[in-house]
């Protein structure tokens, strides 16, 4: 139903449709997903641990191609076309589990420098945004530090700032509140509920959910099986059963 | 800067010919003095720049292997190695030598952080791809010692010695040990995958871009060219002069 609205309404921030994918051992990932999301939107994705949500997530910064379509603002993406994939991947912003894999850079500032360096934005650009993006996330004076020294919060926010920098319509992230303690995770939600981009989670932190995100999408053996208000989903004791989920 | 001189001294230490004692003085007095001024603490200094021994010490058969004059056997029930002059000048030589710059070398790391030295790399005109390598390596080493610790960690929480018998073979935990390490490399390789994921997902397009360093001050290049030149003057002395 909420494809539909979109259609009619403006440009879908991300149309997906029919998008089917399989690793190249044979494992089938994605079984025909399709959904879309209006602009400004804030969806969440649950679903057991291997139904496809990390793999799915791939697909919409066109690091992985499966058959199917995916566009992102109207974009199409599409395999082997660099210039509609820098597009995608300016508008996309993806953010990983595992923040030390999002800094690989040897301080916090060329880390959220580096999305800005590779749009070929000039040197004063860089910096504005740079700032912008750290002030944003509450880390101003953590330019200068090392990814290695921060606390799990602290790199988990600037794992954000490295794509905020870019300015996305729309921010991807990976199982955002995991392996946070209660402050930080706090520190995340308010953050996530501030911003006013296209949010698309993966989770599996169920109150963040009701908290901050109205839409659920539930995915399991890579297929999208529910999609529609969080309370009502998630007042469905036998559907959240069915796919190996509990709320408490 | 200082990555500039230190590489300088060692260059100039190395090329002073075996033998040529006041020239490795000076050198050691170079070094033990900067030691001294830059705070770190000479203990310190001392017993990291100890590291370098194990390596001196592939030099010692040099002691027995040189021709010259003897100075001592020594009786190995098989056979004798006879000690020459011209050995163990050499031998002192090569000690003085790979001692003197490797502290050198730790007065440089304790002195200047991992990113003063990147960043010196990177004015030096080193190629942005090598700078790039070191820079992820420099990043990336403490993530590897930590999953390393956490793997140890992991296998002694479920070590527990009881009774006779326990631990197992020397073979067994060569095995154990084994599958550690190769687990690790896999999960290192499985990281550098994502890590490309993550640089892909920002645009990365496998061009490496120049970042903007703070050019050389005037004061530092004339530190710079004075110390280069007392260098090599001590290096060039000793090969003609002494």
């Amino acid at each position: 139903m909420n494809s539909a609205a979109v259609q009619k309404d403006m440009v879908a921030a991300l149309e997906i449709s029919n998008l089917s994918f399989s690793y190249p051992d044979g494992w089938q990932a994605l079984r025909g997903v399709t959904f879309g999301l209006r602009p400004g939107e804030k969806v969440a994705i649950l679903g057991p641990n291997g139904a496809g949500k990390s793999t799915l997530l791939l697909h919409l910064n066109g690091l992985l191609h499966g058959s199917g379509e995916v566009s992102i603002m109207g974009h199409r993406v599409v395999e082997d076309d660099k210039k509609a994939l820098g597009l995608v991947r300016s508008l996309v912003g993806l953010v990983f589990q595992d923040p030390d894999d999002q800094l690989f850079s040897p301080t916090v500032y060329e880390d959220v420098a580096f999305g800005p360096l590779y749009m070929g934005l000039p040197r004063d650009e860089i910096d504005e945004r740079v700032s912008h993006a750290l002030s944003l996330v509450g880390l101003e004076e953590y330019g200068s530090r090392m990814p290695f020294h921060l606390s799990g919060g602290e790199k988990k926010r600037a794992a954000i700032a490295t794509v905020l920098s870019m300015r996305p319509q729309v921010l991807v992230l990976d199982e955002p509140s995991a392996g946070l303690d209660p402050r930080a995770r706090r520190g995340l939600i308010t953050l996530l509920d501030q911003l006013d981009q296209t949010i698309l989670v993966t989770t599996h932190d169920l109150y963040m959910v009701k908290e901050i995100f109205p839409r659920v999408i539930i995915m399991d053996a890579g297929a999208v099986v529910a999609d529609g208000h969080t309370e009502a989903i998630l007042s469905d004791h036998a559907l959240l059963e069915a796919h190996g989920l509990e709320m408490p | 800067m200082k990555l500039v001189i230190v590489l300088a001294l060692i260059f100039a230490t190395t090329s002073i010919p075996p033998g040529k004692w006041p020239a490795f003085g000076a050198m050691l007095l170079i070094v033990w003095t900067a030691a001294a001024v830059s705070g770190v603490g000479l203990v310190r200094i001392f017993l990291r720049s100890l590291i370098a021994l194990p390596f001196i010490l592939i030099a010692l058969p040099t002691v027995f292997t040189k021709p010259g004059v003897p100075v001592f056997d020594l009786s190995l029930g098989l056979f004798t190695l006879t000690a020459t002059v011209a050995g163990v000048e050499f031998f002192a030589s090569v000690f003085v030598k790979s001692w003197t710059s490797v502290t050198a070398a730790v007065l440089l790391t304790s002195t200047t952080p991992g990113l003063g030295l990147l960043s010196a790399l990177r004015s030096l005109k080193l190629p942005e791809i090598l700078v790039a390598v070191v820079m992820l390596m420099y990043r990336y080493l403490f993530v590897l010692v930590e999953e390393a610790q956490r793997m140890l960690r992991a296998r002694a929480a479920r070590s527990a010695a009881v009774g006779r018998g326990s631990g197992g073979s020397l073979i067994w935990r060569a095995r154990i040990a084994g599958g550690m390490a190769g687990s690790l490399f896999i999960r290192t390789l499985d990281r550098s995958e994502r890590i490309y994921m993550a640089m892909l997902a920002r645009g990365y397009d496998g061009s490496i871009k120049q970042q903007v360093t703070a050019p050389l001050g005037r004061l530092a290049a004339g530190q710079m060219a004075l110390s280069l030149a007392l260098f090599a003057a001590i290096a060039i002395s000793a090969r003609w002069l002494l």
